[in-house]
């Protein structure tokens, strides 16, 4: 008899480990199914709407001291663009680099690095959350996004501010894999949204995203591009990259990544 | 006849009343489907909310916290290159092994295991687009629940403890009545024991209330709005940590809310859940 209970024991732990990967795998087809998951994706659109309202003021994103910023800055993503192309960038310290501003502007024009360093900057310490979960604080300056937008002419129809970045985050050799992020011009005229070229009083390293990255406070740590080459103006997304609005939002990440 | 009768007997409960039992009309409508709404939205927002810590099961206090970090809970694998990692969960200076459940489980180095998380696979933009759909959800369910509970009187009437149960003597017979696993019967069993409502309340008034801003104090959008919640709460990573905390108390609670349904009486429990009607022994008859 014991032999039998022993088989019927498996035959139940069989069938229970059975059941629950049934279960398991009905979860996770039921977690993304397409039409679900359309309709659960749709709540972006009422926390964006939501959040909109709240900072219509345009409040800043809380600024902490120096003594407040961390250790050590967790670098996440790429931390080394592949590519000779970048590499010799990095060996003439950046000397030949440009940035493009151009899209849907009345004056498209480039800034070479230290005319963007001659600029007028901003420094504010803030807190860096990452999608992941984690934070830490750092301090960044650069030139504020929005004058330099407005010293390019935007054209009445753009709407939405895209940043092409130097690194193909997801490895691939024909440039589909390339970073890129977009915010829209509320972000884009936010006193704090910047171009950053130094974090914590030097110039930014390359694992953070020399020579530039965007900062965006107030969202999360994917939308804080790095690498940034080039600012486009444009009236919609549906026809770059994914069609998402960024190298994340591809893969399924909110658009608005302010939560 | 007590408030806790809100509608007349039916013929349906005169037909089911016989001697030593009678049925009341003990939960409404509003609250029948926001309980059963609050289960699915519960349910999948604990799930989702576990993928979502999964991809940094490390909780930390104050404003930051990162991998150079000290943390206070953490579930990590002892070495993840070994063939067969042992899964380690540290709290405080406390370290347990707790392989095949947190920080390795399946054959994988994760947090929670694939059975506690939703989608099972790890997938965090999946899990992150349910938990905030399922936010909105739980929170407009929510308030439906409580202005109704309000405009219709049944947060006072059916959850604030009386007078009488707040005394001493009461709470702690109550208390005695509990570990005996006694079950109220007749007038009593028409309303809730005094430990049955503060447990309800402190779900409704501390616990969910605490799940909802100390989730929005993570959100760097609502910062900017409200940051007084970062000082409220030690910071965007202590409001993380209470984030999960109170989640597991959440937990704590549904699991003894679900003992007792059962040792109440499962069918007549979850009936008057969906049904309204509640039948109770009357006490008259042995």
């Amino acid at each position: 008899m014991s032999g039998q209970g022993v088989s019927r024991r498996r035959l139940i732990g069989a069938g229970a480990v059975g059941f629950s990967g049934l279960l398991l795998s009905g979860c996770d087809r039921m977690a993304q199914a397409p039409s679900l998951l359309g309709l659960v994706r749709s709540a972006q659109d009422l926390t964006l709407g939501g959040q909109r309202l709240l900072l219509s003021s345009q409040p800043l994103a809380r600024e902490f001291k120096p003594t407040d910023i961390s250790a050590k800055f967790k670098a996440n993503g790429t931390l080394y663009p592949a590519g000779d192309d970048y590499q010799a960038m990095v060996e003439n310290s950046f000397a030949d680099w440009t940035l493009q501003i151009g899209g849907l502007v009345a004056r498209p024009y480039r800034l070479t690095l230290d005319q963007l360093r001659a600029l007028p900057a901003r420094s504010q310490i803030t807190r860096h959350d990452c999608v992941e979960g984690w934070s830490a604080i750092g301090g960044w300056s650069g030139p504020q996004l929005g004058p330099l937008l407005k010293r390019a002419g935007l054209a009445p129809q753009a709407r939405y501010i895209v940043f092409h970045c130097a690194d193909d985050l997801a490895g691939s050799n024909d440039g589909s894999g390339l970073y890129y992020e977009s915010i829209d011009l509320f972000d884009a005229f936010h006193p704090q949204t910047i171009l950053a070229h130094s974090m914590n009083g030097s110039p930014l390293e390359v694992a953070h995203g020399a020579p530039i990255r965007l900062r965006v406070e107030r969202q999360l740590g994917y939308k804080q591009a790095k690498y940034v080459m080039r600012i486009e103006a444009v009236d919609r997304l549906d026809h770059l990259g994914g069609g998402k609005g960024g190298f994340w939002e591809d893969r399924g990440y909110e658009w608005y990544a302010g939560i | 006849m007590t408030d806790t009768t809100l509608a007349p007997p039916t013929a349906a409960d005169a037909r089911a009343a016989r001697p030593g039992r009678e049925v009341i009309y003990r939960h409404t409508r509003v609250v029948r489907l926001t309980h059963w709404i609050n289960v699915l939205c519960i349910s999948l927002l604990l799930m989702s909310g576990l993928q979502i810590f999964n991809a940094h099961p490390q909780l930390y206090w104050g404003q930051t916290g990162a991998d150079f970090d000290r943390p206070i809970i953490a579930m990590v694998a002892d070495d993840w290159r070994k063939p067969h990692p042992r899964g380690l969960t540290h709290i405080g200076g406390m370290t347990l092994d707790t392989t095949g459940v947190l920080g390795v489980s399946g054959g994988e180095v994760r947090g929670f295991p694939a059975w506690a998380t939703f989608p099972g696979q790890r997938n965090l933009a999946v899990g992150r687009n349910w938990h905030f759909f399922l936010a909105w959800l739980f929170v407009g369910n929510g308030l439906v629940y409580l202005l109704a509970g309000i405009a219709n009187g049944h947060l006072r009437r059916d959850l604030a403890p009386t007078r009488e149960q707040l005394k001493p003597s009461h709470i702690w017979r109550d208390i005695v009545d509990h570990i005996r696993l006694k079950h109220p019967t007749g007038e009593a069993a028409k309303r809730y024991n005094v430990l049955q409502k503060f447990a309800y309340l402190s779900v409704i008034a501390v616990l969910l209330p605490m799940m909802v801003l100390t989730g929005l104090t993570m959100s760097p959008g609502f910062d900017a709005f409200a940051p007084a919640l970062l000082d409220l709460f030690g910071g965007r990573q202590s409001a993380r940590t209470l984030h999960f905390i109170c989640a597991n108390l959440i937990v704590l609670f549904i699991v003894v809310h679900v003992v007792e349904v059962i040792l109440a009486g499962v069918f007549n429990e979850i009936g008057s859940m969906i049904t309204g009607r509640y039948a109770i022994k009357t006490g008259d008859h042995p």
